[in-house]
């Protein structure tokens, strides 16, 4: 990309001569580039990884990568947190025309959960793969994780419609081949590739005839100003098609019930490392854009008066809480249990769009990074089963509780956040959804987001009576996980129990990102001039 | 030292307690002691606590911040001061009990069982001194599930059994209902505060008041209302120190103490009181104490008579809330003392005589009394206190109690405590007079005797303790009434 | 269908097209058990895509957007509009990788199960599943269902 790249601060509110000053600053140095380097950086070091072809080098280049990305992601939010926006020109030319990354509380934070899960789980996956992939593969496994790692970066960094669409396919592609490695250990990995293929394809393609149907009213492929002018044109139908087609290719990627069939056999099958970065990130972003496309490009007004999307999204989330929780108490792989329950948690973060509150879409906000710190812990455990026992079935785990102390230990923290245990980060979410319920005086939700809350008490419940009130069995290896698994595991173990028990910058964040994203972006003036 | 520190360190030392032991498996002298120490210190602690604000209510002590309003905050007040000095005091009589009772009857796993015991009372304590709703609701839960290890302590079938209806009730309840009353609480008012008089009155009218009481009775399945009362039958396949501190004391009263808490700072009896909306409760909790009663009479386990003759002394205290008067929650506040002693006195001695013979059905007791005098006489003890006889503790709270309903005009709720003390006499003296009066039956061996001062010991001192309570009942009176004297 | 005249239907032709290219796709993902059959179908489906942004670029009178070397763009002349085409070109390359990805897949599943119908595919995992079920599902007591 071109150096001659500017940075441009968008003031929120105040704009004012002290915005200008620190806009130029940023326009100056390495800060100023930092909204595309947070994705340009992994995304060039795939092809650097592979390249170099010193297996040696591999992990550091990757792990660096992501170390960055994590570093620039929180200098990003912290420099948004005040309800400002930044806005960056590729290349120096000015949106509508040119490309735009705009960072918002909103996607700041999605980057961070995204680039801080990839940095917690390449040091566990060097033992998991070492395990599960064999070693030819190692390099191409990291260029991937790398590539899917940029792609969702970028998904969220953008501003621009048709960028977005290219990021998540990106990511999306990376993600198939990750599924698809898991056929090493287990060939239904390559059919679930084949059909998360199939499904992730069409609901992309859905997703671009539907930015097509917007360009086509609007001349536009630029976010914010895409939200411009569908404000002025009340009741157009090609945007009504556009919506239709937008939610609908997004809802495939977010496995909304009943789109959600992709799902179980990809987190099962893939490799362990795998499935912990793909639930605790990718399905994370894909609400994320949800969100971005509901609130801003076509407004809350649009979304839920005109297009009463409330009920469509609300008997969906409460069917994707219930049905998917009980599939999960029937499952009798353990790995396949918690994919119905993601399926069941992302239930709570469309419940919480759909209630269209502060409160509420905060709680969606906050549960994307209690989620996804909660399942990653999880994922993360049964990997390291995986890598002692053999296998992740609940017979492979019976009494693992007393041969592996310490992984079972971070696991029922996991299972107690997924219940939503006070003193956990799934506690937090739960309340706010549950305030944001009773606040609309729709009391029986309320009762029904802890009804579904107790579905999760049994599942979980089968895994700590399989784990730990069970004789352990003879044949597995009577090891703890090694250390590089272990201290992974407990990061994510012990980051559930400090966000649950300080929450404020985390329901401070999403505050602010729900704000942002309630008002919309009309309110937030469009940058005047792009650099050079 | 701060208030503070003191109030950190009742937490902080029975915490230590439950990380030292399983670092001390091997080491199992040591590891008692250090967790008896514990308990001392944490008894001491709250004296200290005791000794410094004098029973005062003192301003709340933030720890925390959850989320912005919502505060883990503790604060010293009369109520949780008393239910703070009950538990970590019995805890040092049970501890002593329960490394009897372990090592006499072979119990595997006794790091296990002790750190857990251990972190159940450190959740009793930030229970206790709980400044909010929100505290009080995160130590509940992590009461539930630090004790739900000790009731499938054993690992067998039934406990696994009995250990499930155990989380899935007080899971269930906890989740399902009192969440949602919580939530709703902050919601209607934007604080959780315990605040003198209630923080609900203006913001929660009309029918919504006995609904919202309603989610929070059945939701604080601790106390054990029916028909959430199965649990506590089913946590009887505990071993017999769990039952005895938890299952009669700490668990249990912190059911019922919430229930006070709820009535008192929440909702404010003043306000009960106006809008009638205990009386329903005040009725289900007359049918419990009935209802537990009788079906107590046809249990022949020992253990689960005595749990079901508990799930009848809590409605009392639940009784004493729903009444909506000074003397009431006087009364159910003092009812919380005296029937701790009283019941722990029970459960010890059943353990005791468990311990000595194996056996525990009610049946097979026949002549025991003369073998096993030191806990019988214990028991009978305890039973008298539970039914309420002077010179025993728990006539004092009965007494209150009556005065309580007579203050209402409630009649008929006089008569329902007059009813349960006779039923208490059938079901408890029936024990006391099989062991002394009947003949032994014939498989019985005449070398039994009592299983060693660590077992017998600690119910004769309980038993002692329901005496000394009588005479000194007035001080837990005056200690307790700044509660009852909360005008808005 | 008052409304509907011959310049309507006419008018409205690429739309028409990317309709029933779109259907046509979409039906043969879905309907065909082929697994390369598939991907044809996915791959029309996306064609169709491409029929649309190229047809929505198009500016009547308009010329090909090249703009003449000394850069003095005459302001009378109508260009078409560049942009969607741009955007295709990108989704080709999205497409073709799809598409190659896809088949290397199916090369995989070939040599795994033998056949690449779905139906076949689906008994041979109902199978794995199944056994896995009596292998693992007593557990629960809940073996054999």
């Amino acid at each position: 990309m071109s150096g001659q790249a500017a940075g441009d601060a968008l003031a929120g509110h105040a704009a004012g001569a002290a915005e200008a000053a620190a806009a130029a600053e940023r326009a100056l140095g390495l800060a100023g580039h930092l909204p595309v380097l947070v994705v340009l950086v992994p995304f060039l070091a795939a092809p650097l990884a592979v390249l170099l072809g010193a297996r040696r080098l591999t992990w550091p280049i990757t792990f660096a990568a992501a170390l960055f990305s994590l570093a620039a992601a929180l200098s990003l939010l912290s420099g948004v947190l005040g309800g400002d926006a930044i806005s960056y020109h590729i290349g120096g030319w000015a949106p509508p025309l040119g490309i735009e990354y705009r960072i918002d509380a909103a996607n700041a934070f999605v980057m961070v959960i995204v680039s801080a899960i990839a940095v917690a789980i390449l040091p566990y996956a060097r033992a998991s793969i070492a395990a599960e992939i064999p070693a030819r593969q190692h390099v191409l496994f990291h260029a991937l994780f790398l590539l899917a790692l940029a792609g969702l970066l970028g998904v969220a960094a953008t501003g621009d419609a048709f960028n977005l669409f290219v990021f998540l396919e990106i990511s999306s592609l990376a993600t198939y081949v990750l599924v698809a490695m898991g056929a090493y250990r287990d060939k239904r990995a390559l059919t679930t590739a084949f059909s998360y293929l199939l499904m992730g394809t069409t609901g992309a393609t859905f997703f671009v005839i539907g930015i097509g149907f917007l360009y086509m009213s609007t001349g536009t492929l630029n976010m914010a100003d895409l939200a411009q002018i569908i404000a002025q044109q009340p009741g157009n139908r090609t945007i009504h098609a556009g919506f239709a087609f937008i939610i609908v290719g997004m809802g495939l990627k977010v496995a909304m019930y009943p789109l959600h069939l992709w799902l179980p056999g990809a987190y099962t099958y893939a490799p362990s490392a795998v499935s912990a970065f793909l639930a605790a990130t990718a399905t994370k972003v894909a609400v994320y854009v949800l969100l971005r496309f509901l609130f801003t490009v076509f407004g809350p007004q649009y979304t839920f008066e005109a297009a009463e999307l409330t009920w469509v999204i609300l008997p969906l989330a409460l069917l994707a809480m219930f049905a998917a929780s009980f599939i999960a108490i029937f499952q009798v792989n353990f790995k396949k249990m918690l994919a119905y329950s993601s399926i069941a948690q992302i239930g709570y973060m469309l419940l919480g769009i759909a209630m269209l509150s502060q409160t509420a879409l905060s709680g969606t906000i906050v549960h994307l990074f209690n989620h996804a710190i909660t399942k990653a812990t999880l994922f993360m455990v049964i990997g390291a089963y995986v890598l002692r026992a053999g296998g992740a079935f609940y017979r492979d785990i019976e009494g693992i509780g007393r041969v592996m102390p310490w992984t079972s230990a971070a696991g029922v923290i996991g299972g107690l956040s997924l219940i939503g245990v006070p003193g956990t980060a799934g506690f937090v979410s739960k309340w706010l959804l549950v305030q944001g319920a009773l606040e609309k005086g729709w009391w029986w939700m309320a009762l029904l987001v802890v009804a579904s809350s107790l579905l999760a008490v049994v599942y979980v419940w089968k895994g700590i009576e399989t784990a730990y009130l069970r004789a352990p069995r003879d044949d597995v290896d009577r090891r703890e996980a090694p250390l590089t698994m272990l201290v992974p595991i407990w990061i994510m173990a012990l980051s559930t129990i400090w966000f649950g028990l300080s929450a404020e910058w985390t329901v401070g964040a999403a505050g602010t990102a729900a704000e942002a994203l309630m008002s919309g972006a009309s309110e937030l003036p469009i940058s005047g001039g792009a650099g050079h | 030292m701060e208030l503070a520190t003191l109030t950190g360190l009742t937490m902080a030392i029975p915490l230590a307690a439950a990380v030292a032991n399983p670092l001390l498996r091997r080491q199992h002298n040591l590891r008692d002691s250090l967790t008896l120490l514990a308990a001392v210190a944490t008894f001491a602690t709250a004296l200290a606590i005791l000794g410094r604000t004098g029973g005062e209510s003192s301003a709340p002590m933030r720890a925390l911040t959850v989320m912005p309003g919502l505060d883990i905050a503790f604060a010293i007040e009369p109520l949780g001061l008393m239910f703070a000095l009950i538990a970590s005091g019995l805890w040092i009589v049970t501890h002593i009990y329960g490394v009897g009772y372990m090592r006499g009857n072979g119990e595997k796993g006794h790091a296990r069982f002790f750190a857990a015991f251990s972190l159940a009372i450190a959740s009793v304590m930030g229970l206790a001194f709980a400044a909010n709703m929100f505290t009080l609701f995160l130590f509940y839960e992590l009461l539930t599930l630090s004790t739900f290890s000790l009731v499938a302590h054993k690992g067998t079938a039934e406990a696994l059994k009995g250990a499930k209806t155990y989380l899935g009730t007080l899971m269930g309840t906890s989740i399902g209902l009192f969440l949602v009353a919580v939530v709703w609480t902050y919601t209607a008012t934007g604080t959780l505060d315990f605040t003198p008089g209630g923080i609900l009155r203006g913001h929660v009218t009309g029918s919504l008041v006995p609904v919202l009481l309603g989610l929070y009775a059945f939701g604080i399945g601790k106390a054990a209302l029916m028909p959430f009362h199965r649990w506590l039958p089913a946590a009887m396949v505990a071993p017999t120190p769990v039952s005895a501190l938890l299952h009669a004391v700490a668990v249990v009263k912190a059911g019922v103490f919430t229930m006070l808490k709820v009535g008192i700072y929440i909702f404010g009896i003043d306000f009960l009181a106006e809008t009638g909306a205990s009386t329903w409760l005040m009725w289900l909790a007359a049918w419990t104490i009935i209802a537990a009663s009788v079906i107590a009479m046809q249990q022949d386990n020992l253990k689960r008579r005595l749990a079901y003759s508990t799930v009848s002394q809590l409605a009392y205290i639940t009784l004493g809330m729903a009444l909506a008067t000074s003397m009431g929650v006087l009364g159910g506040g003092l009812h919380i003392a005296t029937h701790a002693v009283g019941k722990i006195t029970l459960f010890m001695a059943a353990g005791s005589i468990y311990v000595a013979t194996h056996r525990t059905e009610i049946s097979q007791f026949d002549g025991l009394g003369r073998a096993l005098p030191v806990s019988f006489a214990a028991f009978f003890v305890g039973a008298l206190s539970i039914i309420g006889l002077p010179p025993l503790a728990g006539s004092w709270s009965k007494w209150l109690l009556i005065l309580a309903a007579a203050d209402t005009g409630e009649w008929i709720i006089i008569g329902v405590l007059m009813l349960s003390s006779l039923l208490n006499v059938a079901y408890l003296l029936s024990i006391v007079g099989r062991a002394f009066f009947l003949l032994p039956a014939e498989d019985t061996p005449q070398a039994w005797s009592e299983a060693g001062p660590l077992v017998w010991g600690p119910p004769a001192f309980t038993a002692l303790l329901c005496v000394v309570l009588f005479f000194q009942a007035g001080a837990v009176t005056d200690f307790l009434v700044p509660i009852a004297e909360v005008a808005p | 269908m008052q409304g509907v005249s011959w310049e309507y239907l006419v008018g409205h032709a690429n739309y028409w097209l990317f309709v029933t290219l779109m259907m046509t796709g979409l039906y043969i993902v879905v309907a065909r058990g082929n697994f390369v059959k598939k991907i044809i179908g996915l791959n029309i489906f996306q064609s169709a895509v491409i029929m649309l942004y190229i047809s929505m670029g198009k500016v009547e009178g308009g010329t090909a957007p090249i703009f003449p070397l000394d850069g003095e763009i005459d302001p009378a002349i109508t260009y078409t509009n560049p942009l969607p085409h741009v955007l295709m070109l990108t989704a080709i390359v999205v497409g073709i990788a799809t598409t190659s990805l896809a088949l290397a897949l199916i090369v995989r599943i070939r040599e795994e199960y033998g056949t690449i119908e779905e139906q076949d595919i689906w008994e041979a995992e109902q199978e794995i599943s199944a056994r896995e079920r009596r292998q693992y599902g007593e557990v629960f007591g809940e073996a054999g269902k």
